[in-house]
């Protein structure tokens, strides 16, 4: 049904760019925006577009949502085969090099240049910047909805056991989360560890402790990049993760158990977890009465220097193929995007994090982050701005990286298991890790990623 | 006078037949031959060109252990949900058949969750069997640890095994109900005189005379748990703990779909195809034999 309604679309798009070559055209020229949010979310998103058709005459933008990220690619990559593509697409952070080799999109700063907006790209934190622009720096789509993982804590729990500051190492955690359960605290840490968490748990930690996830700067250098976390200080904190496990410290708590970890911690069951900015919103709406809580950045080991972490989210893409009104439109609603007011917008309406510093600064000079909802969300952008990325924490190019953390996701439960020791079930993950990647360089076989 | 239809021409009845034979070339063969040759190749998703790789998907998949993980999987979940569906189905409708009390009420009602859709009761089955949460929170208060799909693959296959036997028996029943009413009475209450017991008539009786029916209900139980079982595993495990429900045609979907492999995963479904013909092959090769049709 949608498929034929943009299809429809698609047709009533061109036939408009064709009248819009004469010279009395009056409607404004549809393009299409295909995004992967739903829910509220969704809702925002379709608010956003409003606000753009009404800012302007010119064009219309049509936003559809598709229902989540690996739908709206799938979507897309059927439209694009079948010459029914839409101008603009979210596409999710691990989807880039997927993205970068399929020769199906308009470089972004390209476009940009050609339609005569001047965007300033070093105006983007560059830890979100060099996330998804190319090894020599070209941004080839446009930051969108990004988010970075913190630790929540309880604060009245943690005050129980005489702490008024959330622990900023590993080492302390450890201690931390004894005492919580000598306290009485049943459950004073959860995680869960389905193929989600490898953000947070491998990806995040990787780059905080400034660790490679693949070799060849985590496959920013080439398609031969492979797997090497079963080398790295992720071994360590997966082992301690188990030993707390096991322990009784740390609870798993995922949605097919009944609560999900961001549940459990907003109803007080759990005093600890470390999951997305974009969840802050969340867990201030569905929070335990009077429980006071905060957020701060995830630990690193003791005499770890901290690095940067990884930005989360979706960026935009704009498709090849299409008309140059319909990329003119895109540009503008591109710039849109770009203008501070829409970052104060959209990052009051969702828990996504400002991309620019401009924006960033619009919003701190606006009293955002004074305010009690949003007050703590900052953290995010500390946590991103760390440090200067570096070769390693710009981010992780590798192909196919949805079914690596499918991998994780069964190494992980492995492990936790009981049915193969720590080492023993990342080994399998680098080696069927690298099986995935050996086949993605195999279907693209004379291709660089740029 | 011969009364069977005859056409002058045998042009006029290969006419008729075209719908029907376009129909099965659009929706079967046309799709099943683009899989083989997706299967033959490495395809770029976004269709920027492939390679002819001949036989090498089969050999990668073949010489993966998580593949073979993939097939036994499978086969357990068919033969252990086909069985308990069947046998479930088989004993309500011998009860409702006997016209106990309220049969008429069960005969309505047993039919009612083949019509939910499996995302749905998967979803159902999800909170009835949620660990912390659910029913079985109740089992795990008196055995603690006892129950816990999310780490213990045991339990996973046996809660999708559950929800799955679960929307079957309701598709069982109706035509176990319906063969059972077909027996001639006379027969049943022959026997009832002659002085056998209810067991003793349903063996003796009841059920030779419906075995072409369970054989029938065992082809498409088979074949069904093969490719129905999607929807259920999607929602309630997505293939884990550690690909302890990972059914190959969940599997096809993951690679295909999310990891973007269409080529692994036309070759998978190949291989599906494959195993289906040949298991239903077998069936009507070597069970079909005792079957009495009347």
């Amino acid at each position: 049904m949608s498929i034929i309604k943009q299809g429809l679309a698609a047709l009533a798009a061109g036939v408009l760019g064709l009248a819009l070559a004469q010279p009395a055209a009056a409607e404004p020229v549809k393009f299409d925006f295909w995004f992967g949010l739903s829910g509220d979310l969704a809702r925002v998103v379709d608010t956003l577009c409003k606000n753009f058709n009404a800012s302007q005459a010119d064009y219309e933008v049509v936003c559809t949502s598709q229902g989540n990220y690996d739908a709206t690619l799938q979507n897309t990559i059927a439209a694009f085969r079948a010459g029914k593509q839409p101008t603009v697409v979210q596409v999710y952070d691990v989807g880039t090099a997927t993205m970068m080799l399929s020769g199906a999109y308009k470089p972004a700063d390209k476009l940009m240049e050609e339609n005569g907006y001047k965007i300033d790209y070093s105006d983007y934190f560059p830890g979100i910047a060099r996330y998804y622009a190319t090894s020599k720096g070209e941004m080839l789509s446009f930051p969108f909805n990004s988010s970075t993982p913190l630790m929540y804590w309880n604060k009245d729990a943690f005050a129980k056991i005489g702490k008024s500051e959330a622990p900023k190492t590993w080492e302390d955690v450890g201690a931390d989360l004894k005492a919580l359960k000598d306290a009485g605290y049943e459950c004073p840490m959860a995680i869960n560890i389905s193929a989600n968490e490898s953000w947070q748990l491998m990806e995040q930690f990787s780059a905080l402790h400034n660790q490679p996830i693949a070799t060849k700067n985590n496959g920013y250098d080439g398609l031969d990049a492979r797997l090497e976390m079963n080398k790295t200080k992720f071994v360590q904190y997966v082992t301690d993760l188990k030993k707390w496990y096991d322990a009784g410290l740390i609870k798993i708590k995922s949605k097919d158990l009944g609560q999900d970890m961001v549940q459990a911690f907003a109803s007080g069951t759990c005093e600890v977890i470390m999951t997305s900015v974009g969840d802050h919103g969340t867990v201030g709406k569905t929070q335990k009465e009077g429980m006071n809580w905060d957020v701060a950045e995830l630990p690193v080991y003791a005499g770890t220097e901290r690095k940067n972490s990884l930005v989360g989210g979706a960026s935009l893409w704009v498709l090849s193929g299409k008309s140059d009104a319909e990329y003119k439109g895109a540009a503008a609603f591109l710039n849109f995007i770009h203008d501070p007011k829409t970052a104060l917008f959209w990052s009051t309406n969702t828990g996504y994090i400002p991309v620019t510093k401009s924006g960033f600064d619009y919003m701190k000079a606006q009293g955002f982050y004074d305010k009690a909802p949003y007050k703590g969300r900052e953290t995010a952008i500390a946590s991103l701005t760390a440090s200067e990325p570096t070769e390693i924490t710009r981010g992780i190019r590798l192909g196919n990286f949805t079914q690596i953390r499918a991998e994780f996701g069964t190494q992980m439960q492995a492990i936790f298991a009981n049915k193969v020791s720590v080492q023993e079930g990342i080994d399998t993950l680098v080696k069927n890790g690298d099986a995935i990647l050996d086949r993605f360089q195999q279907t693209y076989p004379n291709k660089t990623l740029p | 006078m011969e009364k069977r239809v005859t056409f002058s021409r045998w042009s006029i009845g290969i006419l008729f037949a075209v719908p029907q034979l376009i129909l099965i070339f659009t929706f079967f063969y046309w799709p099943a031959g683009q899989a083989v040759y997706w299967s033959l190749t490495l395809q770029q998703p976004w269709g920027g060109g492939n390679i002819w790789v001949g036989l090498d998907n089969f050999r990668s998949i073949l010489s993966n252990a998580d593949y073979w993980n993939s097939i036994t999987a499978s086969l357990t979940f068919a033969g252990i949900s086909t069985g308990l569906a069947m046998v479930i189905a088989l004993v309500l409708a011998t009860l409702t058949d006997r016209q106990l009390a309220g049969s008429r009420l069960y005969r309505v009602v047993l039919i009612w969750p083949y019509g939910i859709a499996a995302p749905a009761l998967a979803m159902a089955f999800r909170f009835i069997l949620a660990p912390e949460a659910g029913f079985m929170a109740v089992v795990n208060q008196v055995w603690p640890g006892f129950w816990d799909p999310g780490l213990d693959g045991t339990d996973a296959m046996a809660s999708i095994i559950v929800a799955f036997s679960w929307k079957y028996v309701g598709y069982n029943f109706i035509f176990f109900l319906a063969a059972l009413q077909a027996i001639p009475r006379s027969l049943i209450e022959a026997a009832a005189m002659d002085g056998s017991g209810v067991i003793r008539r349903f063996w003796d009786i009841q059920f030779p005379l419906i075995t072409p029916t369970i054989f029938f209900l065992l082809v498409i139980n088979i074949t069904e748990s093969f490719q129905d079982s999607f929807g259920i595993v999607d929602i309630m495990t997505s293939g884990g703990p550690a690909n302890a429900t990972n059914l190959m045609v969940y599997k096809i979907y993951s690679d295909g779909f999310r990891g973007l492999d269409y080529s692994g995963a036309a070759a998978q479904s190949i291989i599906l195809m494959l195993l289906i013909i040949v298991l239903t092959i077998f069936q009507f090769r070597f069970i079909e034999r005792r079957v009495h049709y009347r």
